[in-house]
């Protein structure tokens, strides 16, 4: 099929028509006479956006989610690549589960899926798992992560940052040291002594994010923290930015949108890790990421069963779906306010995404000659968070009922029209 | 108040409406009347995962008294205690009538979970949970110091209480700064560091390290059980250390105002947050707080539930 | 809204009704006023007054709440509890006099019956009343009446004391639209 996108808002603002023929931008002369012509007046396009956290739950975990849904989930959210973490049941950490994962995302043909690989084996902390043998599989992999645990032995992290230096690939670390984050249920602050609930203290992120950066410093390697949540987090990071550490660093849609405050009636939905943080983490947040202290926003979609959040707060699972969402909170939190303009969207969840994990063909400009992944977004346009509506297999979403802004109306991947009409 | 999960739940005037109920409940009760037929033909369910034998037959006692139909079910080490089946457990209790669940549990929270409208539409009273909450207790001894100190005022103005002990970790502690601060009593927290909340600086209280100073100071004193698997997670050095400040022994006991009272909720650990002679002594009246929990769950039982099943408030 | 039972004519219903006590009972030695709170005790605590100064010594009086024992609970939002005082004497073998301010339904007094029932077993119990206005639900009369006032159901009777109104007198008004 073939495309010619008429009067397009592009993410530096000016208007253009973008044709597609065969995967990628074509000038418009090139295109065969059977093209469908699409009306983008008024409309934002946007590089394919680039997920690099993304829990898909397949292997092991199916009922929650599978490479198909996820991949679903991600085309309706404007995704044309996703990351799927390392933490299923088989863990992610051989050749062969990689190859599993990124073929299943093949069959789908939604959208890329690249499977991030487990830094140790089986999540364990302990003994590096076959990293080469990932790096030079079928899949490729690039950004290797123990995420949902973080690497806590110092030794262990030092030697991963090593290793990947042979491929060119980064370590993302989930950053919570675990001796200070036992049986922690959320922010420790006001709030968590009120409810009674166990605190999960900043500090606790803070100074795995100090050792790390020390440590990529030190080993001249790549590091990217995963979910950023605390405004002593970003203070690391821009520290270590401007000493020249090759740092890189995420957050999350819902902690630039989020508190602590939302734990107050226990309703397990808002539990996550890392928890929600306070009113002034959250405009730390986002002051580092316009400012690009923070590269790149990525979801953490974590999708759980109603069973495992339809309970008591300590017993329930960590996780919300974002994959949905994560393009309208951005666009609420950094668009709205004025924070960051729509090339700073491009950038934040397209480019640098694709730029820290290496995928080609993601995150480059609309222009003639490039794949044609791309996204479109009626941004003048609010819509409703319906859980029952999504296309994720699961239901955590903490955004059902809200109004936000932003709807994707087309997601193309490869050339193809994957999500819109 | 359709709920009792929280004392944030309470103004000041349905508290001390508790505390007046409680008191004429208790004067008829152990006077010409023993039981009441006010709530004949109502269920309430005693919904207990954790263990708490005192907790549990003082409510069982309350609903009696009151006639109401009293089921018990005591869920340790049954599915339960797991977690999962708390909403299959609720829509059970939903199917079977129960018109209130007093529940226990050892999450923080349970108890508004349950109260969620979609798992059940019964009452719910929190009985305590994890370490977030105890209104009932904390209404016990708001009136167990009315009773004592309150010079025949309504509520607890000027009143100086001391609470002392693993305040991090109590559900009494919180439920009684709540209560206590909203009825006018100067509350004054007396804890090792580890064993203080993060933020309590903004607490409606004061803050003390020093048991000896804050002694005489005080006209109630209520001492927390101090469990014994907090000195494996470091929180203070040895049960000897902890004893040697934090504990009531018969010197501090002495120090205190003549007319100060002794308090403690209950299980006392003697030897370790307070010796034997303190908790016997005469100031103590430890063993009153039981009683007067009757009254106190009398009160709130008949107040949540003696009037129309609608939504709305103590009038 | 009208006046149908001023202070003074008030008073005069009050002593006779005390007379009427000591009449039947053959003096005050055997009886127990319990008053049903609220305006019902400090009707009591006059009529007391009254057989006091007609006797000398002091008659046994007391109140009798009758929250716990309604009926009607379920009807209403939960009401704060009223004292019950019961003389030393008790209740067993003794002639208790009910005294309530108006008599309606009737209910009131069943619950009153239900709550002395609870705490022992009189020899007699009979019933005084300031007003009564008719429209009985249950079969109970009053024994003493200070003043019997036909009404229609929707009209309000109200029956101000100087110790809870700071006025002595008996209004009607016509009720509401509800
Ligand atoms: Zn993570």
């Amino acid at each position: 099929m073939s495309y010619l996108l008429k009067n397009a808002t592009m993410p530096n603002g000016s208007k253009a028509d973008l044709a597609i023929h065969d995967s990628h931008f074509v000038p418009e002369s090139s295109l065969p006479k059977d093209h469908q012509v699409i009306d983008l007046a008024g409309k934002q396009v946007l590089p394919g956006l680039v997920d690099l956290h993304t829990h898909l739950r397949e292997p092991g975990f199916e009922e929650s989610e599978t490479v198909a849904t996820g991949s679903l989930s991600a085309v309706r959210g404007g995704f044309t690549a996703i990351s799927a973490m390392a933490n299923t049941a088989p863990v992610a950490d051989t050749a062969g589960v990689v190859e599993q994962v990124y073929r299943l995302g093949q069959a789908a043909g939604l959208c890329d899926v690249f499977p991030i690989g487990a830094v140790t084996q089986g999540l364990n902390g302990q003994t590096l798992s076959e990293i080469g043998a990932m790096a030079d599989s079928a899949a490729r992999v690039r950004v290797f992560s123990d995420d949902g645990k973080c690497v806590f032995d110092p030794l262990i992290m030092r030697r991963a940052l090593e290793y990947v230096k042979k491929f060119d690939g980064v370590i993302a670390q989930h950053a919570q040291e675990p001796t200070l984050t036992q049986d922690a249920q959320m922010n420790e602050g006001e709030i968590s002594a009120q409810l009674g609930l166990k605190g999960w203290p900043a500090v606790a992120e803070e100074a795995i994010i100090a050792r790390d950066v020390l440590l990529a410093e030190h080993t001249k390697s790549r590091l990217h923290i995963c979910h950023l949540t605390t405004a002593g987090g970003v203070e690391i990071i821009r520290w270590a930015k401007a000493r020249g550490i090759q740092v890189t660093a995420e957050v999350t849609p819902h902690h630039l949108l989020l508190t602590d405050d939302y734990a107050k009636n226990y309703d397990p939905i808002f539990k996550v890790n890392p928890p929600l943080r306070l009113e002034s983490d959250v405009l730390a947040l986002r002051a580092g990421l316009a400012d690009g202290t923070i590269d790149i926003v990525a979801t953490d979609h974590a999708p759980h069963s109603s069973e495992s959040k339809d309970c008591e707060w300590s017993v329930a699972s960590f996780g919300m779906v974002g994959l949905e969402t994560a393009l309208s909170i951005v666009i609420k939190t950094m668009v709205e306010t004025g924070a960051m303009t729509y090339a700073d969207v491009a950038d934040r969840l397209s480019i640098a995404p694709a730029r820290i994990a290496r995928y080609e063909n993601h995150g480059q400009p609309l222009e003639i000659g490039n794949v044609a992944n791309l996204t479109v977004v009626d941004t003048a346009s609010n819509w409703i968070v319906d859980r029952d509506l999504m296309s994720t297999r699961s239901k955590n979403t903490p955004f059902h009922g809200f109004e936000l802004p932003g709807v994707v109306t087309h997601t193309f991947f490869n050339g193809k029209l994957v999500f819109g009409e | 108040m359709k709920h009792l999960l929280s004392i944030n739940d309470l103004s000041r005037d349905e508290a001390i409406l508790i505390l007046d109920t409680a008191a004429e409940l208790a004067r008829i009760s152990d006077g010409p009347m023993k039981k009441l037929p006010t709530l004949r033909g109502r269920t309430i369910v005693n919904l207990f995962a954790e263990d708490s034998t005192r907790t549990r037959i003082s409510f069982e006692a309350a609903a009696k008294r009151l006639s109401a139909d009293v089921i018990n079910f005591s869920a340790k080490g049954s599915s339960l205690s797991k977690g999962e089946s708390l909403k299959d457990t609720a829509q059970t209790l939903q199917a079977m009538g129960a018109d209130a669940v007093v529940i226990r549990h050892p999450a923080s929270g349970a108890p508004f979970r349950l109260a969620d409208n979609q798992w059940m539409s019964g009452a719910v009273i929190n009985a305590g949970d994890g370490t977030h909450e105890h209104p009932s207790q904390a209404l016990l001894d708001a009136y167990t110091m009315r009773k004592h100190l309150g010079k025949g005022a309504k509520d607890l103005a000027g009143l100086r209480v001391a609470i002392v002990g693993d305040i991090l970790h109590s559900r009494v502690a919180r439920s009684n700064v709540l209560l206590l601060t909203k009825l006018g009593a100067h509350v004054t927290l007396v804890a090792p560091p580890t064993l203080l909340p993060f933020g309590v600086d903004s607490w409606p209280v004061t803050v003390s390290y020093d048991l000896d100073l804050v002694i005489p100071q005080v006209d109630a004193i209520m001492m927390l059980r101090i469990q014994q698997e907090r000195m494996h997670e470091i929180f203070f050095p040895s049960a000897r250390e902890y004893s040697r400040y934090f504990g009531l022994n018969r010197d501090r006991v002495n120090a205190l105002n003549p007319n100060a009272i002794i308090m403690h909720p209950g299980p006392m650990n003697r030897g370790l947050e307070i010796t034997a002679d303190a908790a016997d002594s005469a100031r103590s009246v430890i063993v009153e707080q039981v009683s007067n929990g009757v009254s106190v769950r009398m009160a709130i039982l008949y107040l949540l539930l003696g009037g129309a099943p609608i939504e709305g408030g103590i009038n | 809204m009208k006046t149908v039972l001023p202070a003074p004519d008030m008073s005069r219903a009050i002593v006779r009704i005390a007379h009427e006590i000591l009449e039947r009972y053959d003096g005050a030695d055997s009886i127990t006023l319990l008053g049903i709170p609220t305006r019902g005790a400090h009707l009591a605590t006059r009529i007391a007054a009254a057989i006091n100064a007609i006797e000398g010594g002091q008659v046994a009086v007391g109140t009798l709440d009758t929250t716990m024992h309604r009926d009607d609970l379920r009807t209403r939002s939960p009401k704060a509890l009223l004292p019950t005082l019961i003389p030393p004497a008790g209740v067993e073998g003794r002639h208790v006099v009910l005294v309530d301010d108006v008599l309606f339904s009737g209910r009131t007094i069943r619950a009153a019956l239900d709550a002395l029932g609870e705490i022992g077993r009189p020899t007699s119990v009979s019933l005084a009343v300031l007003v009564d206005r008719g429209h009985r639900e249950l079969p109970i009369k009053a024994d003493f009446v200070g003043k019997n006032i036909p009404t229609s159901r929707t009209e309000i009777i109200k029956v101000n004391l100087v110790e809870v109104d700071g006025t002595d007198e008996v209004t009607i008004a016509e009720g509401g639209s509800k």
